[in-house]
């Protein structure tokens, strides 16, 4: 049997169990917390920006603009509405633009959304094929890796598509969509969609009996690429007579982000509130264990036992509650994330799983052990400084 | 041996100077230091074993001046040579029993035989309670407890604070008996210090504190 002041202190700990779990509770929820947010800031943003990235300027129906890119971006919002082809098609020949991608849409498969587009809209977010090949005609589909994987959709399967943008129960049963093709998973929208032409759009519409002439053609959006900077100021003046609107999504996502932050500025100060009072809660635990085992203390004295150890032994007592803390709180704010991820992946279809560790919050991880540490020193000097004799005569 | 030369203290600057009488005790000799409460008692034990630094005058344990040491040095010297029995024993209380006769080879640095601490146990009749915490140890229990983690490490010295005034007549002697059996079943000096009259008999060696603080 070997004895040392990390098992003595371990042992302290655990003669104390109430306090041990209210600090370690504690700390574990503070953390916990901040790293929830640090971890869920990541995503949001990541999953923000690499849809967005050389999008410039979104084209729809009059609305709001937040809705617009929320609907035709990121596919999580219903769109504003309609536009006319031949209108949008004015814009996206007008000399500032650079490149439009045209969507359109209205049905879905099993909650999944299929949009019709060009190629251009897969070549944008460099889309690689699992397997198969583009969709070349009406009615052939290229499946996003997350909704094959949902749906088990394979090359070659053939499906109905659903009216709306959601619910299944006003099935087309005339019109087959083929399956031709499977993206890989590349951390875009197009996980979460599947694509076709714009005409199988029209087609399974026209076939419900609305006969659409050419020159009313609908789509939904445009997703515009501007050649000049000029554009951001032009295009709503040449729309103006038209019932549509171009919105910018760095703008628009930045407002949001906006109103997110308040509400995580406040959980954040919530958060650092509850690590306050877990090192608050620390601090007591130390100093009780030291005004109640004075005379224990004392003991190792006269055994022997130096000052530097009594104090190493505090120290490690705040410790091993830290850094116990700290880690349980990485751990719940990744169990937090799997949760939230459940949530959004249900709601929004995006995929949050990347529960790796962030620089940030090894550093918080670390910050919170050393002010444990520190809170642990401060009885710990009280310790150090103790008159042997005295407490032991005061003990009789 | 403990051997103490003109030896004074004082609590603070301005308060009174306590004085005591000589002190020599050999290895295997007992010493019996018998004294009213508040006569200086607990003083002169730390004096002894060194917690407390004299104002004037030595104190000498098997020839080594424990003056001339550091502090840490006598925290050392103490833990090595000296063995104390405290009138209330008090116990590391997270630790087992056996645990805290592992606590002096600990604090040494130096290994633990645990079947060395057992067998103690066993001698004093409480080895059933190795593995319990202390506070699950009846007072007399404790007392013997506290005896063998005092002697444990075989030390050359083993001092005694009021080892019996918490207990009956019957557990006096019989405690007495252990501490006195276990100290020279190691050769040690044993100094006991106490206020108990009960012990007056036993010890032909012994020494009478006054009461009253000479002053300086």
């Amino acid at each position: 049997m070997k004895l040392n002041w990390l098992y003595i202190a371990w042992r302290n700990l655990g003669l104390k169990k109430l306090q041990t779990s209210l600090s370690l509770v504690l700390l574990a929820f503070g953390v916990g917390l901040v790293s929830l947010l640090m971890l869920s800031e990541r995503q949001l943003s990541a999953t923000f920006n690499r849809n967005i990235e050389d999008i410039d300027l979104v084209l729809g129906a009059k609305g709001s603009p937040l809705q617009l890119i929320l609907a035709n971006v990121y596919h999580v919002d219903a769109p504003t509405g309609n536009i006319r082809l031949a209108d949008a098609e004015k814009v996206m020949r007008h000399p500032y633009i650079a490149e439009g991608i045209p969507l359109a849409y209205g049905d879905n498969y099993r909650g999944f959304r299929i949009v019709g587009s060009t190629e251009a809209y897969t070549a944008h977010y460099e889309a690689l094929w699992a397997t198969g090949r583009a969709f070349e005609s009406s009615f052939e589909v290229v499946v996003g890796a997350q909704v094959a994987e949902r749906t088990g959709l394979n090359v070659g399967d053939e499906f109905f598509s659903a009216h709306g943008l959601q619910d299944e129960t006003d099935v087309h049963t005339d019109k087959v969509f083929t399956v031709v093709g499977i993206l890989k998973p590349n951390g875009t929208v197009l996980d979460q969609l599947l694509l076709c032409n714009i005409s199988t759009i029209w087609e399974v519409h026209e076939g419900h009996g609305e006969t659409v002439l050419p020159e009313d053609r609908e789509i939904t959006a445009v997703l515009l690429k501007k050649r000049n900077p000029l554009a951001v100021l032009t295009i709503p003046n040449t729309i103006r007579e038209t019932n549509m609107q171009v919105a910018l999504p760095s703008i628009e996502i930045n407002r949001l982000t906006q109103n997110f932050g308040i509400g995580m500025n406040t959980l954040q100060a919530i958060a650092l509130l509850i690590m306050l009072i877990s090192f608050a809660s620390i601090f007591i635990s130390v100093y009780d264990n030291l005004l109640s085992r004075r005379y224990e203390l004392a003991l190792l004295r006269t055994m022997g036992g130096s000052r530097q150890g009594l104090f190493l032994s505090l120290l490690l007592e705040g410790g091993i509650l830290s850094t116990g803390g700290a880690l349980l709180g990485l751990v719940l704010s990744r169990l937090g994330l799997v949760a939230l991820a459940q949530m959004v992946e249900d709601k929004f279809r995006y995929d949050w799983t990347d529960i790796g560790v962030l620089t940030d919050e090894l550093l918080l991880a670390g910050m919170a052990i050393f002010v444990g540490l520190i809170a642990a020193a401060i009885p710990g000097i009280s310790a150090v400084k103790m008159d042997t004799s005295r407490t032991l005569s005061e003990a009789q | 041996m403990i051997q103490t030369h003109a030896l004074t203290f004082q609590y603070d600057p301005s308060g009174p100077l306590l004085a005591f009488p000589d002190v020599q005790c050999e290895p295997g000799e007992r010493l019996l230091l018998l004294g009213e409460s508040g006569c200086g008692k607990t003083t002169l034990l730390h004096l002894l074993c060194g917690m407390l630094q004299p104002a004037s005058g030595s104190v000498s344990l098997n020839g080594q001046d424990l003056g001339s040491l550091s502090e840490a040095a006598r925290d050392r010297y103490r833990g090595q040579h000296v063995g104390i029995v405290f009138q209330k024993s008090h116990f590391v209380q997270s630790l087992s029993v056996l645990e805290n006769l592992a606590i002096p080879a600990f604090l040494q640095g130096v290994a633990f035989d645990q079947s060395t601490g057992m067998a103690m146990l066993e001698q004093l009749g409480i080895a059933h309670k190795a593995h319990q915490r202390p506070r699950h140890l009846s007072i007399g229990e404790q007392q013997r407890a506290g005896i063998a983690r005092a002697l444990i490490h075989r030390p050359s010295i083993v001092l005694a604070d009021e080892p019996t005034s918490a207990l009956d007549d019957s557990s006096t002697s019989a405690v007495i008996a252990l501490l006195e059996e276990q100290a020279a079943a190691v050769g040690a000096a044993l100094v006991i210090v106490t206020h108990d009259q009960r012990l007056k008999d036993r010890y032909a060696h012994r020494i009478e504190l006054t009461a009253q603080p000479q002053s300086a």
